[in-house]
């Protein structure tokens, strides 16, 4: 819902032009944090909080590429993060001010390294996988008990696809999470750059379109638990919160997320300061207030996504810290991805190519 | 002297609301793509003086739109968009007119509360107003749940994310655009034309499409061009009901701003648009000059 986005611009640029000392803007992900954590903030710091949602990376790139958001944190993931920094869109960390660093999960901080060298500019908010959302009876009631629902085979194979057609298929809006699984599914690299390679994806996903209801990167998660759509490939935590929401429901849909065994790209959610923030010095508090290690805690216990504090662990409830799907264990770690930013002309063929396989033409 | 003062302010008017914004527009879509804020090159370094005013203009050039020609997406966004911003003219006008045509007939003192109706949705933000419809157009909305509570269909009919739902919506939107126009030249109607028509031998439905019709022409077409000037660049209205099969330009725009970074190259898809439309525009003008040098 893009116009979310047009109208949230005007609100925060006007916003932006009266904001006072002790106020922090912050641009995060929807359905992403607990919203107790917010009053909670505010109780304890004093400093008023605004809050803001996105649900695509490059609605927040454009927004910081233009300068001038008006926002003091943002939340981008890693492979946008790394060209944000190259562009200059961020503000080193000022590490003094970060009484709970020492909070945060190494082998985390390990992986983030590859899109901010030494974590300079960020944290790790959350981290998750991208993968497959079912409704479980809805897909077995159309391909058996067996059905590969832990596998590529389910969205990809056309013969499994069809049959689901009719019940409904949500995938996320966003090639640069797409490309990378068809890539997987066909065998390639899935950080591929080569346009090549990449155009390979084509057929594969022309082949499958006509059974998708609806690309899109955050309707899934009602449409999956409201039993609308049987098949969603989406967000590790969205799925889960879906699932949670349909057991609370008790409407009869059971639902359940696998990052796909052939392997699932693993991204990681990271905060850090526009250089022209209004309000560094409350951002800072913001980032502390959330490394705190019961804060963050709380907000992963609501979202079901695993975060980059290894301090909060002893606090994470077991349907989180317990869950493979959200931490996953080792074998299935080696079996996940990362990927890295695509060039600006490989970036035009990429969004051209999704272009055409979203409208046919 | 106060003449030309008088004729300053429009031209003051449009030189800031059209004249700069397009500069800048164009100035952009003239640009090259960067990795930098803001995310394009060159921008006028006026520290530089003559040299870099130099510099600055010698860096641009019109890549941007022969690139426009390289792919066949672009032509085709405009095509569809002006289709469908035709076909929901035509339907707009097609809805608008009998409905202006009722309030103009209606009783006298029936006419305000009637146009209290026709203005009483603006009252509601236009974005919740659409989605709105997404309640109404779903597989397990209003619509659906009543068509089959009647019994006319057994399964949902699936209208919301196909075109069908966005000419809905476009009609919806503008329908009062084309109504106030038609309305207000067939109020001005002088009914006694109608009567002498009838006395000269017309029957009832000859004197309409003799007399009514052609007299409401200057209302049709203000109201058929206040609605396609907007359907045409809609960008809200495709995106919220439409599918991912409905290709506009306003979406492929969004798409070279957003997902490609490209601000040159949408800048570039703007200002054809703007020059599609400018088109239109003229004749509109012409046609409201031609208007007010009848009337008056």
């Amino acid at each position: 819902m893009h116009l979310k986005y047009v109208a949230l611009t005007l609100a925060a640029g006007l916003a932006a032009t009266a904001a006072t000392a002790d106020e922090v803007r912050v641009y995060n992900w929807s359905d992403y944090i607990d919203e107790e954590l917010l009053t909670k903030f505010e109780e304890e710091t004093g400093i008023d909080l605004i809050y803001d949602v996105f649900d695509s990376n490059e609605v927040l790139e454009t927004k910081l590429l233009a300068g001038g958001s008006g926002y003091d944190v943002v939340v981008p993931s890693g492979t946008f993060l790394q060209r944000q920094i190259e562009a200059g869109a961020f503000q080193k960390l000022d590490k003094s001010k970060l009484s709970n660093i020492d909070n945060m999960w190494g082998v985390v901080e390990a992986r983030t390294d590859q899109y901010d060298p030494g974590n300079e500019y960020s944290i790790n908010y959350m981290w998750g996988t991208t993968g497959i959302g079912v409704n479980v009876g809805a897909v077995q009631e159309r391909l058996g008990e067996d059905a590969p629902i832990d596998s590529l085979e389910l969205i990809f194979n056309p013969d499994n696809i069809s049959k689901l057609g009719e019940c409904g298929i949500h995938m996320l809006d966003a090639p640069a999470e797409m490309i990378p699984m068809a890539l997987k599914y066909l065998g390639e690299d899935p950080n591929s750059h080569d346009p090549d390679v990449i155009a390979k994806t084509e057929p594969l996903f022309m082949a499958i379109r006509p059974y998708i209801q609806k690309f899109h990167s955050s309707e899934y998660i009602n449409a999956l638990a409201n039993g609308d759509i049987c098949v969603a490939v989406g967000w590790s935590g969205d799925i889960l919160q879906s699932r949670d929401r349909a057991a609370e429901a008790d409407n009869g849909v059971e639902i359940a997320y696998h990052a796909a065994k052939e392997g699932a790209q693993m991204w990681f959610d990271q905060m850090a300061i526009p250089v022209d923030a209004p309000n560094p010095d409350a951002a800072h508090v913001f980032l502390n207030f959330i490394m705190d290690a019961q804060n963050m805690a709380q907000a992963s216990n609501y979202v079901y996504y695993a975060n980059g504090n290894e301090a909060s662990k002893e606090f994470l409830v077991e349907d989180v810290i317990g869950d493979p799907a959200i931490y996953p264990d080792e074998a299935t770690l080696e079996n996940l991805f990362t990927t890295t930013p695509y060039p600006p002309r490989v970036q035009r063929t990429v969004t051209r190519l999704w272009t055409k396989i979203k409208s046919g033409t | 002297m106060m003449r030309r003062l008088l004729i300053a302010v429009p031209y003051g008017w449009l030189l800031l609301l059209f004249l700069v914004p397009f500069l800048i527009v164009l100035k952009i879509s003239l640009s090259d793509i960067a990795l930098s804020i803001p995310p394009y090159t060159p921008t006028l370094d006026l520290s530089e003086g003559w040299a870099g005013i130099r510099d600055f203009f010698s860096a641009l050039d019109f890549e941007n739109f022969t690139f426009l020609t390289t792919d066949d997406l672009y032509w085709k966004a405009y095509l569809s968009s002006l289709q469908i911003a035709l076909i929901s003219t035509l339907l707009t006008l097609l809805v608008g007119f009998p409905i202006a045509y009722g309030m103009a007939r209606a009783p006298v003192e029936w006419r305000p509360a009637l146009m209290m109706l026709v203005i009483l949705p603006f009252w509601t933000s236009f974005l919740i107003r659409v989605y709105a419809w997404i309640g109404i157009l779903s597989n397990e909305g209003f619509l659906n749940q009543f068509l089959m509570w009647i019994g006319l269909v057994d399964e949902p009919l699936t209208i919301l994310n196909t075109n069908i739902a966005v000419y809905v919506g476009i009609v919806y939107t503008y329908l009062p655009f084309m109504i106030l126009p038609v309305y207000a030249t067939l109020e001005k109607m002088d009914e006694s034309l109608l009567e002498a028509a009838e006395d000269l031998g017309c029957t009832r439905n000859q004197a309409f499409w003799f007399v009514t019709v052609p007299l409401s022409r200057p209302g049709v077409i203000a109201g058929c061009f206040l609605v396609f000037i907007p359907a045409l660049g809609e960008f809200v209205i495709p995106s919220l009901l439409g599918g991912s099969q409905t290709l506009m330009i306003g979406k492929v725009l969004w798409e070279e701003f957003f997902s490609n970074r490209d601000w040159p190259v949408a800048s570039a898809v703007a200002i054809i648009l703007l020059l599609i439309l400018i088109v239109p525009i003229v004749l509109f003008q012409r046609n409201q000059q031609k208007q007010a040098e009848a009337n008056s």
